[in-house]
């Protein structure tokens, strides 16, 4: 070897010597100072004091919408000097539990499963929140909407945002030309369904394909059916196991569902029969109604980011939404919806000025103005709100006739919510009868 | 959109410390592997020269150290394996008796779940038509491949072809095959499976909606990932065939059946051997492409994959345990066989 032994040890400590020295480089200080005397830092006084000091908040919001989050909260940051350091997973539901067990757990997280906020409380994990957290909470949201966060009567968490489920999608435009009206009764609903079929347009769009949630939106389904047939008492019985998951009250909104769902002549636009319903991913699925393949989709509200480029989505545009009719609507409103909570892992000051902040009027109405999100906050003003179908979802969760109830397979263990219930409605779209599926999931609510 | 180095920043921040950790380590170890013998050697040396000069007896070449040497790069791996697989095997084992809380024992309760529920017997069967099936299958294609273009022109050309699907993640493979069995109602077919059955003049269908059918066709994925890998084994045993052998037999003028059977096959057979136990190891913990394809939906579901859902997503993590232990049971008369295979070669 033409190299000398020592020389080349030489070289090789110098590469390590220079290595870890730009690692002592590196680390610079990057905390945040706050801008805590300027005007419009007013808004935040109480939540101030914490300056420099880290929140961490663990989510499964990704991509744009965490950048929206980001921007919202900003001023908040400056202003408090606190730093939120927030990170949006597409495995949360399974990786929170691996943090949260292998003490790693955020400060906070945005948990959209009461189920799963109830497993983690009855593990002794979430704290309870303050008590100016629970004041402004108190203030701002419905009884309704903190049962789901409430366990043994102790509040374990805020409702940050929300969604309205129960809406059915449509063309605006194509109703006009053809001469269709919005239905507002189930039965007009099916009259509807008839007319369309028999023009030769498929009347309905389905999907429930979605990864590894697939089966969700049939869930969604038969939990809006139920809410229409039964009424809340009864699905509150249901999603507390108070009922039986195969209770006779049950199985006859399945088969209701399956009238539309499992309708050949009314499935499925642009896809194929009713068993494509199985394989066509929800984003997908309601897209036909825009090259009139099929005239209506029930999905949530926040399908209003799936349309193509260049959709106009208004009340006179292109596409829009109803409301899911009731069936008899003398018996009230019924919605259905869903939303995260904010549940702390650590009860540090700053963490629960962070969870109060996000409670407040001031943090959604500047979240709500970046567009595309909505609350069920009370001190949203619905001015605030861009989006056509937000504002409607805004008006329908603020109405006082609204009975308003939370998505159920949510409410349930995660077992049975998010596994059973979710296979069993694939199966049942794939063909499989209603009493064995339900008898199947009940056979999993241990 | 655009790309804005300056909001990059602490992604590279973290490039640069994972760079730095490398060459921190690698470079230590290269420091530690070349300083360490080269002082040992210095030492030595003074001592003959030492020795020499003072017209002593030379001293005896001691043991050398190496056993001491390799104890030392020994430890850290001994001890990675015991963090990373020893006590999680041994916590998982305990788990698996214990409730959905892990916090109370519970018996066998997790175990006689598992064979009671339809949905996990299911499971079983599935995991066992994987593992009967791709080592096989692979296997047997890889062999007769290597066999057919041994010696042939563009044999590197043809080899690399099989190969190339090696190079693909088990997710992307699945995804790419997804769209292999995609289905569209009407109008135009999307999927190649159904394009061809379409142009046949048949029905499209839904491929992966079909049990048992779609258990299969997941198959497919593993087998054309995998039969690379055998062949690729088994083209280098074939080709260690030494020459004179293969000569004798042409001498003694055997067809070229009897020179696979009573040549090629005995001659490559602890080749075989080790592919076929690699991949049934492989397969028992096939996840990404069930998860991918169908997520186990439409009775396809295999252990592993049943195992990361009762454990992590729906917060049964003592039934995920007891699936977990299960595929450890299952992989353990694998492993046995080869370790006693290998030591017969040794021995023979």
């Amino acid at each position: 070897m033409a190299f000398a032994r020592s020389r080349q040890a030489l070289a090789i400590a110098g590469v390590l010597g220079l290595a870890l020295g730009v690692t002592a480089c590196g680390t610079g200080n990057d905390k945040k100072s706050s801008k805590a005397s300027s005007p419009e830092c007013a808004a935040y006084e109480k939540y101030q004091g914490h300056d420099g000091k880290k929140v961490t908040i663990y989510s499964s919001i990704r991509d744009i919408e965490a950048d929206r989050l980001d921007q919202s909260w900003k001023q908040f940051e400056d202003c408090t000097g606190i730093d939120i350091d927030h990170e949006g997973s597409g495995e949360f539901e399974a990786q929170i539990g691996v943090r949260v067990d292998g003490g790693n757990a955020p400060d906070l997280a945005f948990i959209p499963q009461p189920g799963l906020l109830k497993r983690f409380v009855d593990s002794g994990k979430i704290k309870e929140v303050g008590a100016d957290t629970k004041a402004l909470a108190e203030q701002n949201f419905s009884p309704d909407w903190l049962k789901y966060s409430t366990v043994n009567g102790k509040l374990y968490g805020v409702p940050l945002g929300s969604n309205v489920k129960s809406y059915v999608w449509y063309s605006p435009k194509t109703f006009k030309e053809k001469g269709w009206s919005v239905p507002t009764t189930w039965d007009e609903l099916i009259a509807l369904s008839d007319k369309i079929a028999a023009s030769g347009t498929k009347p309905w769009c389905a999907g429930i394909e979605s990864g590894d949630a697939t089966g969700w939106p049939a869930t969604d389904w038969i939990e809006d059916v139920l809410l229409r047939t039964q009424g809340v008492e009864v699905y509150d019985q249901w999603t507390t196991h108070g009922i039986p998951f195969n209770d006779p009250k049950v199985a006859d909104a399945v088969n209701k569902a399956g009238t539309i769902l499992k309708n050949e002549k009314y499935v499925n636009g642009g896809f194929g029969g009713v068993k494509s319903i199985a394989t066509t991913s929800f984003q997908e699925a309601g897209t036909p109604i825009t090259t009139g393949k099929c005239a209506m989709h029930r999905q949530a509200s926040f399908y209003a980011n799936q349309w193509p480029e260049g959709t106009k989505v208004a009340e006179d545009g292109d596409v829009f939404a109803f409301y899911f009719p009731a069936v008899d609507p003398a018996k009230g409103k019924p919605v259905l919806g869903a939303g995260e909570f904010v549940s702390a892992f650590a009860d540090r000051p700053e963490v629960q000025a962070v969870q109060t902040y996000l409670a407040s009027g001031e943090y959604v109405n500047s979240r709500a103005k970046i567009g595309d999100w909505l609350s069920a906050n009370k001190k949203l003003d619905i001015n605030n709100v861009p989006n056509p179908v937000d504002k409607l979802s805004v008006q329908i969760l603020q109405d006082p006739k609204t009975e308003f109830r939370f998505d159920g397979s949510d409410l349930m263990p995660a077992a049975v919510g998010a596994g059973t219930f979710w296979k069993g409605m694939v199966d049942w779209i794939n063909g499989k009868d209603t009493t064995t599926v339900l008898n199947g999931i009940e056979g999993s609510w241990k | 959109m655009e790309f804005d180095f300056a909001a990059e920043q602490p992604k590279f921040l973290m490039l640069m410390y994972g760079l730095i950790a490398f060459v921190a380590v690698v470079g230590g170890l290269l420091l530690l592997l070349d300083v360490v013998p080269a002082w040992f050697d210095r030492r030595r040396e003074e001592r003959l020269i030492a020795a020499v000069a003072s017209g002593a007896p030379l001293p005896r070449r001691r043991k050398p150290r190496e056993g001491l040497f390799a104890l030392f790069f020994l430890l850290p791996t001994l001890l990675l394996i015991a963090v990373g697989l020893v006590v999680p095997a041994i916590r998982t084992t305990l788990l698996s008796f214990m409730d959905k809380d892990s916090s109370d024992w519970v018996g066998l309760a997790n175990y006689s779940w598992l064979f009671s529920e339809d949905s996990i017997v299911r499971v079983l069967i599935n995991s066992l038509i994987w593992v009967l099936l791709v080592p096989l299958v692979a296997t047997a294609f890889g062999l007769i491949y290597a066999v057919l273009v041994d010696k042939a022109r563009f044999e590197s050309v043809a080899k690399s072809l099989i190969f190339l699907p090696m190079a693909i993640s088990f997710v992307g493979a699945a995804i790419i095959w997804k769209f292999v069995y995609a289905y569209r109602g009407d109008g135009d077919q999307i999927g190649l499976l159904n394009q061809i059955v379409v142009s046949l003049g048949g029905e499209p269908k839904q491929w992966l909606l079909e049990s048992p059918l779609n258990t299969f066709l997941l198959i497919v994925i593993m087998i054309w990932i995998q039969a690379g890998f055998a062949m690729v084994v088994l083209s280098a045993a074939i080709k260690a065939i030494p020459a004179d052998i293969v000569e004798a037999a042409r001498l003694d003028g055997v067809s070229p059946w009897q020179m696979f059977w009573q040549i090629t096959m005995p001659s490559i057979r602890p080749a075989v051997i080790v592919v076929v136990v690699t991949l049934s190891i492989a397969t028992l913990k096939v996840f990404d492409i069930v998860r991918t394809a169908t997520n186990g939906n439409y009775d396809t579901s295999v252990i592993a994959n049943e195992m990361y859902n009762q454990a992590f997503r729906y917060g049964e993590p003592g039934q995920g345990s007891a699936l977990a232990v299960v595929l450890f049971v299952l992989v353990i008369p694998i492993v046995i066989y080869q370790i006693r295979n290998l030591r017969q070669q040794r021995e023979g």
